[in-house]
């Protein structure tokens, strides 16, 4: 890591002398920074020479709130990444990928066998979010999963939200991630989901709105820690500027989720044993189930290491066998028992559903939570928050029209050039069509699909999704991006703050999935100062620190 | 501890010995191929491959196959490149097992040595090639050792280590004491003298030989520090002393009276530490040397047995 050590912080000469325009406080003990202009001399090198905002799709730029002029929580960066020629910052891209690749962050290719693991691309510069802005995510957020764990417990057994024709019978029963095997089973303190990842896009308003949720096995969240982590080596100078939210606990709260779910006949409820299950080293999110076993200090198992006795959970270990009692399963519902579920599993546990059933052992999360992140359940979630919370949503949902009503049909049928189609049980970007970069051929072969099995699909209209700067070959040009915030549901509800943001990293894409060629970059939240003033604005704000001591780590709502 | 977390970090550790060892070896015979003549370069070739336990790759062996087969060959599954790979994905197996920087020094030797290809002229720069992979492995070691528990794990760390040492190191010198024909007490003459210093730079054990006899190179001595030295940390016996030290502590850890691999270890290990070199040599070196190996087989079996696949049944019984 010797590389990192070379890398500091230039600020272009010049700067110091500049005068802060009117309105912003002098801070006594550091240089000013020029804010808004960008000095003539300076567009000779700057990496913004060949930034654009996005103006035909009237994109959110997350950096700029009209052209040269940046959002005042993004002045200090701007002024760093200026100060940057773009060798430098060619060369600390180069070293961050490095670092990546020796550590093994890597995810798998599927389909692909020569040079399977590869690494996922990180862009280093960071995403702000203001204090108050996650505020209100982490308030939705909270109200989303405490709403969908309800729903989801009604489902399995009264279905009172069925009985009053909230949400159509049918599309519940026909939904593929329905496991009719849950039915009237009860699950430890009744949660669900204890861990999800909600995807979210920021409109070109300003507003953020919920795009999808992901309540089977989410994944990412090594990613957003390796992306702190590494960011940290190379623009340390930035953090002291900024007073960002620490998310490194994450693994510590994730430990305290899983353990709280122990089950009633746990036979030492204090001190369970927590496992994660992995599919194994093929798995594409192999990277990140040894990062959580490693970071939490439980045994990280694959289904060949555990066996079923008399209804409870073994694992094999060198001294005998040792029960186990919560398991944090990276494996999709379909292939956890090969007796309950798909019969050609080899990643499963042979007659482990059983177990689950007779109160033994916590799968977290549950089975059978897909049917809630289906994505024409999606359509219904404010509903199901009203019905279930008496409340309105705090963060919206994007339009969507479900296959299945012919009106709607129509409507998205006369107009799939300027939709998002998605498969309903799909993730990772699978299965979609984006209209307005589809050709007319890909467009009526959708079109069949959806008349074949509307229920299969939902459209959505396109989405301008909110865009970023991002360092692509030493300069800083926009890019679309989303946000990934991480939920876990134990004793309590906690959100680190913080998420993944995922980039779209060709030019003009709107699809951010890592297998679609997507990256990411660290995502920073922002602390409330004491005078509500904005860190980064003028380059300082050491003065105006809340001290860490008053304030909880993960700040749950 | 998870048996399959065991195994693999018993077997990371055993190729990463064997990667190894075969580097200082092959190394050291790429330069020993510069005082020779062509005729006693081959000979010394044969003797390599099968100190190593590795079929010749065709009828005529010149340092180009023989390179690639010890160093490149895929099919080979004890080339260095298939064991720093194999070792490579055993810790990637179980990554979280081990200390991050354990995982890092591992990963960037494997990144390192996949970056060369078997060219016409690799030969003549291998040196630093050879060199790098004993660095990684040394390094690995060290950063093992001071970054990760003394605990479990670090114990079937050592003793793949350790039953890989024992056992290349009894076919290394086993074979050569078939091959040479011995006057044990006295020293050699200057044809044979390249033999011995080749096998004792072969062990890594030139220069400490030299620091206990001197320079003069006596094959009882030589015989003597390689088998039964208890200090010298490549000499058989010391090997055999850190197995068993490893398999008491893992007895005592997992509270399993696990007789079966203690009892040939501390049988191995009683004969090594009082026989004496001449009653060793009398008794034929190649054949008793075979049968360290043999034992080492065994102690490698009841280790696989008692921790790492033991039948289900028995355990619910008891």
């Amino acid at each position: 890591m010797g590389s990192f050590k070379e890398i500091s912080i230039h600020h272009a000469s010049g700067h110091s002398a500049a005068v802060p325009p009117a309105g912003l406080p002098t801070p006594a003990r550091k240089p000013v920074l020029a804010t808004a202009a960008i000095p003539a001399r300076d567009l000779a090198y700057s990496s913004f020479v060949n930034y654009q905002l996005d103006k035909t799709t009237l994109a959110y730029d997350e950096m700029f709130e009209s052209p040269g002029v940046p959002r005042p929580h993004y002045r200090a960066l701007h002024q760093t990444l200026l100060g940057l020629p773009p060798e430098e910052l060619r060369k600390s891209q180069q070293a961050a990928d490095l670092s990546f690749l020796h550590e093994g962050i890597t995810f798998t290719v599927y389909g692909n066998k020569e040079g399977t693991e590869r690494i996922f691309p990180n862009d280093l510069v960071p995403r702000i979010i203001l204090a108050k802005e996650w505020a209100q995510i982490e308030q939705g957020l909270t109200q989303r999963i405490t709403a969908l764990n309800l729903f989801l417990k009604d489902i399995y057994n009264e279905g009172k939200i069925l009985n009053d024709g909230i949400v159509p019978r049918e599309l519940i029963y026909s939904c593929r991630h329905f496991r009719r095997e849950m039915r009237g089973l009860s699950v430890p303190r009744d949660i669900y989901v204890n861990i999800c990842g909600t995807d979210l896009v920021r409109l070109p308003d300003g507003s953020f709105a919920v795009l999808e949720d992901n309540l089977r096995v989410p994944s990412g969240v090594s990613y957003m820690l390796a992306n702190r982590k590494v960011l940290k080596r190379v623009f340390p100078t930035m953090f002291q500027d900024y007073g960002v939210w620490p998310i490194d606990h994450y693994p510590q709260a994730l430990l305290a989720t899983l353990r709280s779910m122990a089950p009633a006949n746990c036979p030492l409820r204090s001190d369970p044993t927590v496992t994660l299950l992995t599919p194994g080293v093929g798995n594409s999110a192999y990277f990140e189930h040894t990062f959580l076993a490693q970071q939490m200090g439980i045994e990280l198992v694959e289904g060949r290491d555990l066996l079923v006795h008399n209804n409870v959970v073994y694992m094999r270990t060198t001294s005998g066998l040792r029960r186990v009692d919560v398991i944090y399963r990276r494996v999709d519902d379909d292939f956890v028992d090969p007796l309950c579920f798909r019969r050609d599993s080899i990643l499963g546990v042979p007659g482990l559903f059983n177990a689950y059933r007779a109160g033994n052992v916590t799968l977290a999360n549950a089975i059978g939570t897909g049917v809630a992140d289906d994505k024409a359940v999606y359509a219904y979630v404010p509903e199901i928050i009203r019905y279930y919370l008496d409340q309105d949503p705090i963060l919206q949902n994007v339009q969507t029209f479900l296959m299945t009503n012919d009106k709607q049909r129509k409507h998205v049928l006369a107009h799939l050039d300027t939709m998002v189609v998605k498969a309903v049980g799909e993730s990772g970007g699978y299965g979609m069509l984006i209209g307005p970069h589809s050709s007319a051929i890909q467009r009526e072969a959708f079109g069949a699909r959806i008349q074949a099995d509307p229920r299969n699909y939902i459209a959505q209209p396109t989405l301008a999704l909110s865009s970023a700067p991002c360092l692509i070959d030493g300069e800083v040009q926009s890019r679309h991006i989303d946000l990934r915030p991480y939920i876990l549901f134990g004793e309590k509800v906690t959100l680190v703050p913080g998420g993944l943001t995922r980039v779209a990293l060709p030019k003009g894409s709107l699809v951010v999935n890592s297998s679609q060629g997507g990256g990411s970059k660290d995502t920073w939240v922002l602390r409330e100062t004491k005078k509500g003033e904005l860190r980064g604005a003028n380059g300082a704000g050491f003065e105006t620190f809340v001290a860490p001591a008053d304030t909880p780590a993960d700040a749950p709502v | 501890m998870l048996s399959r977390v065991a195994d693999n970090l018993y077997w990371m550790s055993r190729y990463l010995e064997r990667a190894e060892h075969t580097a200082r070896l092959v190394d050291v015979e790429l330069q020993l191929w510069l005082d020779q003549s062509p005729e006693a370069g081959a000979g010394r070739w044969r003797f390599l491959l099968e100190a190593l336990r590795t079929p010749a790759p065709s009828e005529h062996v010149d340092p180009a196959s023989l390179v690639n087969t010890l160093v490149f060959s895929r099919a080979n599954h004890s080339s260095i490149v298939s064991c720093i790979s194999i070792a490579r994905e055993n810790l990637r197996h179980v990554r979280e097992q081990c200390s991050s920087e354990m995982w890092e020094q591992l990963n960037r030797l494997y990144l390192e040595v996949m970056e060369n290809q078997p060219e016409d002229s690799w030969i003549l720069k291998s040196h630093s090639f050879f060199r790098a992979v004993q660095e990684g492995a040394h390094l690995f070691q060290g950063i093992t050792d001071s970054t990760m528990s003394h605990g479990e794990g670090w114990q079937y760390i050592q003793l793949g280590r350790y039953v890989e040492r024992a056992e290349t190191m009894a076919s290394l010198t086993g074979t050569h004491f078939k091959r040479m024909a011995l006057a044990p007490d006295q020293a050699v003459e200057s044809a044979e003298y390249l033999e011995w210093v080749g096998l004792l730079r072969g062990c890594g054990a030139f220069e400490a030989y030299c620091k206990a006899y001197t320079a003069e190179i006596v094959p009882l001595r030589a015989a003597e520090f390689l088998l039964l030295n208890p200090d010298f940390p490549h000499s058989v016996r010391f090997a055999v002393d850190r197995v068993n030290a490893a398999l008491h502590v893992i007895g005592d850890l997992t509270e399993r009276k696990a007789k079966l691999p203690v009892r040939i270890a501390g049988r191995l290990r009683a004969q090594l530490s009082f026989s004496q070199i001449e009653e060793i040599l009398a008794g034929g070196a190649h054949g008793y040397l075979e049968n360290v190996r043999a034992e080492c087989g065994e102690i490698h079996s009841a280790i696989q047995q008692i921790y790492f696949d033991y039948p289900v049944e028995s355990e619910m019984a008891s």
